[in-house]
């Protein structure tokens, strides 16, 4: 079973703390849809002809297509691939844009599952993040989803804010986690370089919070969504029992995906490939029936390496007998070696032959991580 | 033999020594302007990188002077302080010496003490002043302290400009009328003085020496007067650009000799080869073991590299006598070698060659002297190690190498630099005024201070102007104490040292203040303590990470994520570990950078 992922790069204006590609210029919005199904027909062999079972539009911002953009690329997926299965299809929607006519048209097309970009429930907070709709709209906007028949609805939230205390915290949380949802991703807040906040926090206009902080709340958080039925699956996911997400939890357990669209990243199990990171590149190299991504062929070493990352992330963990099954025992023994130190400090444990982090050992699993790896 | 002109350089480094040496080669048609490689006499890259003659060379030029043939031999001269002794043995080969000094600089320390060498050996002294194309050339300040030197006139010196050819002429006139014929009586018992040597890795180690008497054949059975050792002349020749092989040199000649020798300890700077049939009655003097003055120890960053190093060390050796290296063991750091230097920087072409030569990347630990302790028994024993003080209940008193030294520099310096040489425990012996605003500053101070990074302050507070040399005058009694740095209580051995009671605290301070900035923060907090016996006079903490975890990792993020903490793995791995703390390389040096 594999996904396939179309990335719409458009958002009407920029947020403080993104650094995904994006661009603020929709003239291009027809082309890129155009490219976008000539590109599905160009790789629909990448897959191997295996069945999709999940679909997810991620952006910048998909909801800016409309109606007919959506039927042409699902058209398109139909002819190419096997979606006959498929079991998720989710839409990334900014709550602004979420209007009861365009919920009604999304009800139309084959969407089961929004994930609506609320980011928090604070104006204060979302002035400052240079998000363009107010902690009212994202409220309606989930009711008006929720009215419309979509029962799988996710939103996303970012915590961590310039000075932002615990009791702001637990407020933002309490609202959030009291909300007619069934998933929640929750983002500490970072300071990628290039983005306005960086540039902020540079000048010293804003403060950022210190670890302590940012670990209490982290803790915080996953307690307090779990008392209301959120459970934690992975290092920043959440879902009530049955609500993971299917096309994410791909990516963490080493399925194939697809991705098209600027930017795009792709693997099927041997490779992986990005695409170009700017639109008005990929549409010309999609045209010109040139090369859009770079490739790479992934060395045993590198996919034990993968396996180790994506698979720790989550909280079932490294499954110990697949490792063994895909990279022999000679490897696991070098795992569990390296992961000694840390089951001692009580970082990682062992649990029905599954390796994990605990609480603990998230807050400190890239330094963990990088010491499982193998490197010549 | 009345034809013969033996000379040498002395110049300070930048001066411009070898370019003007290569315009000679040019100008004698000894190697052709097309064939010449910038530099010819400095064959290592080392060399040529860093503008300095690390080990000396000698080359044979022909020249036609007033319808007569003369044959100049250039003895180059290494140019810097570490290798003192060496220049000692080429200016003993010489009968005469070119003072260069650059118009735009003016003369400087190093240059003093060589000169003040050469006219120990009662060499003619043909002053230059070189780089006179330069805007910034200042003849006639310069001139000055050339006339106050040597008390010459001041139309004795030559103008010249190794770049343009300017004075060149003059100057090979000059040493073919001023530098006196070699003198020596070729029917004598031999006596060959050796100036250097070199190793081939076919023909083993090639000598090179200047005839003072005697006539040397080749297949003459000969003998080393310090070795004691005998070989039998397999080639001996003339050094022109390649080796030239004669059958037979006379008294007053340089030459080479060949004789199937294959380690470079058994040909000594300064030994005497004579005839084993008829030897001379007395070597030729002014012969020293060469010593070496700083100790160190060099391991191989992966440990199993050990024995690559040994065979690197053994290879270096081959053509640098004036390195010794024994093994030595650190908990820090595993097998490694306790090696000694002439000087700092001998101790830094060493590590670079290591590292260029045999690709060995290599750990230096904290450099310092001998020390000679005298323990309450009286017996002496010689400390070249920190490990190797002996407990202090046993020590009577500690005796530490102290040097003179001679720094040169503009006025405007002075103070900063008193400050800097007070702080090394100088005492100020005595100043002269050179010329109007240059000034020589004497002090005599302990060694063990210029070996951490005295060159680098000097240079950075006299902004590159002032120069400096030293030599060693005697040992003197010193409140040394070893000074410990641990590691979450545990004493790391390879960063120990042995320093003056007076300076230890704050030495201690500035190490832990280091090495806080050089240990990456790991999942614990490390407490650095600088410690003397069991009190502990300076700590940092580096506080434990306390959160390292991404936010996001999706299918665009897995790929650059890896390749994060792969690179991340490979840079702990290496790092040395030391009990629970990974430490990298870099904090190993931290003691030589303090600022």
């Amino acid at each position: 079973m594999a996904g396939i992922y179309v990335h719409i790069p458009f958002c009407k204006i920029r947020c403080a703390y993104c650094d995904f590609y994006s661009n603020t210029d929709l003239s291009y919005k027809d082309e890129l849809v155009k490219c976008l199904c000539k590109e599905l027909t160009q790789e629909k062999n990448y897959l191997e002809k295996e069945k999709i079972e999940t679909i997810y539009f991620g952006g910048g911002t998909p909801s800016l297509l409309d109606e007919d953009d959506f039927k042409l690329i699902f058209d398109t997926m139909e002819s190419h691939f096997d979606i006959s299965s498929v079991q998720e299809i989710t839409l990334e929607a900014n709550p602004d844009d979420l209007s009861v006519s365009y919920i009604a048209m999304l009800r139309r097309l084959p969407f089961n599952r929004i994930s609506i970009g609320i980011q928090s429930l604070i104006d204060k907070e979302l002035r400052l993040i240079n998000r363009r709709h107010s902690a009212q709209q994202a409220l309606d906007a989930v009711a008006a989803c929720r009215a419309a028949g979509f029962e799988n609805i996710s939103v996303d939230l970012i915590y961590g804010y310039p000075s932002q205390t615990i009791p702001e915290f637990i407020f933002s949380v309490g609202k959030m986690s009291a909300m007619d949802v069934t998933h929640i991703s929750a983002y500490n807040l970072t300071y990628e370089e290039g983005t306005v906040l960086h540039q902020k926090l540079q000048r010293k206009e804003i403060c950022a919070i210190d670890e302590e902080t940012s670990i209490e709340m982290y803790k915080t958080l996953v307690n307090k969504l779990e008392t209301n039925g959120f459970f934690q699956y992975e290092i920043s996911n959440f879902a009530r029992e049955g609500y993971e997400s299917k096309h994410n939890s791909s990516y963490w357990r080493g399925k194939k995906y697809l991705g098209v669209g600027p930017s795009a990243h792709s693997y099927n199990g041997t490779t992986r490939k990005w695409n170009v990171a700017s639109l008005k590149e990929y549409i010309q190299k999609i045209n010109e029936d040139a090369t859009a991504y770079e490739l790479e062929t992934l060395s045993d070493n590198d996919l034990y390496n993968e396996f180790i990352i994506t698979g720790l992330r989550t909280k079932k963990g490294v499954s110990l007998q697949t490792l063994q099954e895909k990279f022999g025992g000679k490897m696991l023994d070098y795992c569990v070696e390296n992961a000694a130190k840390y089951i001692i400090n009580k970082c990682l444990y062992i649990e029905n032959d599954y390796l994990k982090f605990t609480t603990e050992g998230v807050i400190l699993s890239n330094g963990i991580m990088s010491d499982l790896l193998f490197v010549e | 033999m009345k034809n013969i002109r033996n000379f040498c350089i002395i110049a300070h480094i930048d001066h411009g020594k070898s370019t003007l040496a290569d315009r000679l080669l040019e100008y004698t048609n000894t190697v052709s302007g097309k064939a010449m490689q910038a530099q010819v006499l400095d064959d290592m890259d080392l060399e040529r990188e860093r503008g300095i003659t690390i080990k000396s060379h000698a080359i044979q030029m022909n020249y036609t002077y007033k319808g007569e043939q003369y044959v100049l031999n250039l003895i180059d001269t290494p140019g810097h302080v570490d290798f003192s002794y060496e220049v000692s043995r080429s200016i003993a080969a010489c009968e005469g010496a070119l003072l260069i000094v650059d118009a735009t600089q003016g003369i400087q320390a190093q240059t003093i003490s060589n000169l003040y060498m050469a006219l120990e050996h009662d060499l003619e002294i043909i002053p230059v002043m070189n780089k006179m194309d330069m805007d910034s050339a200042m003849p006639e300040e310069v001139e000055d302290q050339i006339v106050e030197l040597l008390g010459c006139k001041r139309e004795e010196i030559i103008r010249a400009s190794g770049k343009t050819g300017m004075g060149i002429d003059e100057i090979l006139s000059a040493i073919i009328e001023q530098v006196k014929a070699p003198v020596g009586d070729p029917e004598a018992p031999l006596q060959c003085l050796i100036f250097d040597s070199v190793f081939n890795s076919f023909r083993g180690i090639i000598a090179y020496f200047k005839i003072i008497n005697g006539t040397i054949n080749k297949g003459d059975l000969v003998k080393f007067a310090a070795t004691g050792k005998e070989y039998n002349a397999d080639e001996i020749g003339i050094l022109k650009l390649e080796m030239s092989p004669t059958k037979s040199l006379g008294a007053g000649n340089v030459g080479y000799i060949i004789s199937g020798i294959k380690t470079s300890k058994e040909v000594k700077v300064g030994d005497t080869i004579t005839h084993v049939a008829r030897p001379c009655t007395k070597a030729i003097a002014g012969f020293e073991e060469v010593k070496p003055m700083v100790f160190a120890g060099v391991y191989p960053i992966e440990t199993e590299d050990f024995e690559d190093l040994r065979a690197s060390m053994e290879k270096l050796q081959l053509n640098d006598a004036s390195l010794t290296f024994e093994p030595e063991s650190s908990m820090a750091l595993g097998f490694g070698f306790r090696c000694g230097f002439l000087g700092m920087l001998h101790m830094e072409i060493i590590q670079e060659r290591l590292d260029r030569e045999f690709d060995m990347s290599v750990i230096t630990t904290v450099p310092n002297v001998q020390y000679k302790v005298y323990t309450r028994k009286n017996e002496l024993i010689e400390v070249h190690n920190p490990s190797g003080l002996p407990d202090i209940t046993m020590i009577d008193r500690i005796e530490e190498p102290y040097i003179r030294a001679s720094i040169i520099t503009k006025t405007s310096f002075i103070g900063q630099i008193m400050t800097l040489c007070l702080g090394k425990r100088g005492e100020l012996i005595k100043q002269d005024y050179i010329s109007g605003d240059r000034i020589e500053l004497i002090y005599e101070m302990p060694l063990g201070e210029i070996v951490f990074d005295f060159y680098d302050k000097l240079k950075s507070i006299s902004k590159g102007y002032a120069s400096f040399d030293y030599h060693m005058i005697d040992f003197r009694p010193s409140k040394l104490v070893k000074l410990d740095i641990l590691l979450n209580s545990e004493p790391v051995d390879a960063l120990s040292s042995l320093i003056h009671f007076d300076n230890s605290v704050n030495l201690g301070r500035r190490m832990c203040e280091k090495l806080r900035e050089l240990i990456p923060r790991q999942q614990f907090d490390i407490a650095i303590q600088a410690a003397i016996g069991a009190k502990i006079i300076a700590r940092e903490t580096i506080k434990a990470v306390r959160k390292d975890v991404t936010a996001k990792c999706y299918g665009g993020d897995i790929s650059r994520k890896r390749k994060l903490l792969e690179k991340q793995k490979k840079g702990k791995k290496r790092m040395k570990q030391i009990g629970n703390v990974e430490v990298p390389q870099k904090a190993f040096l931290a003691v030589l950078k303090l600022d």
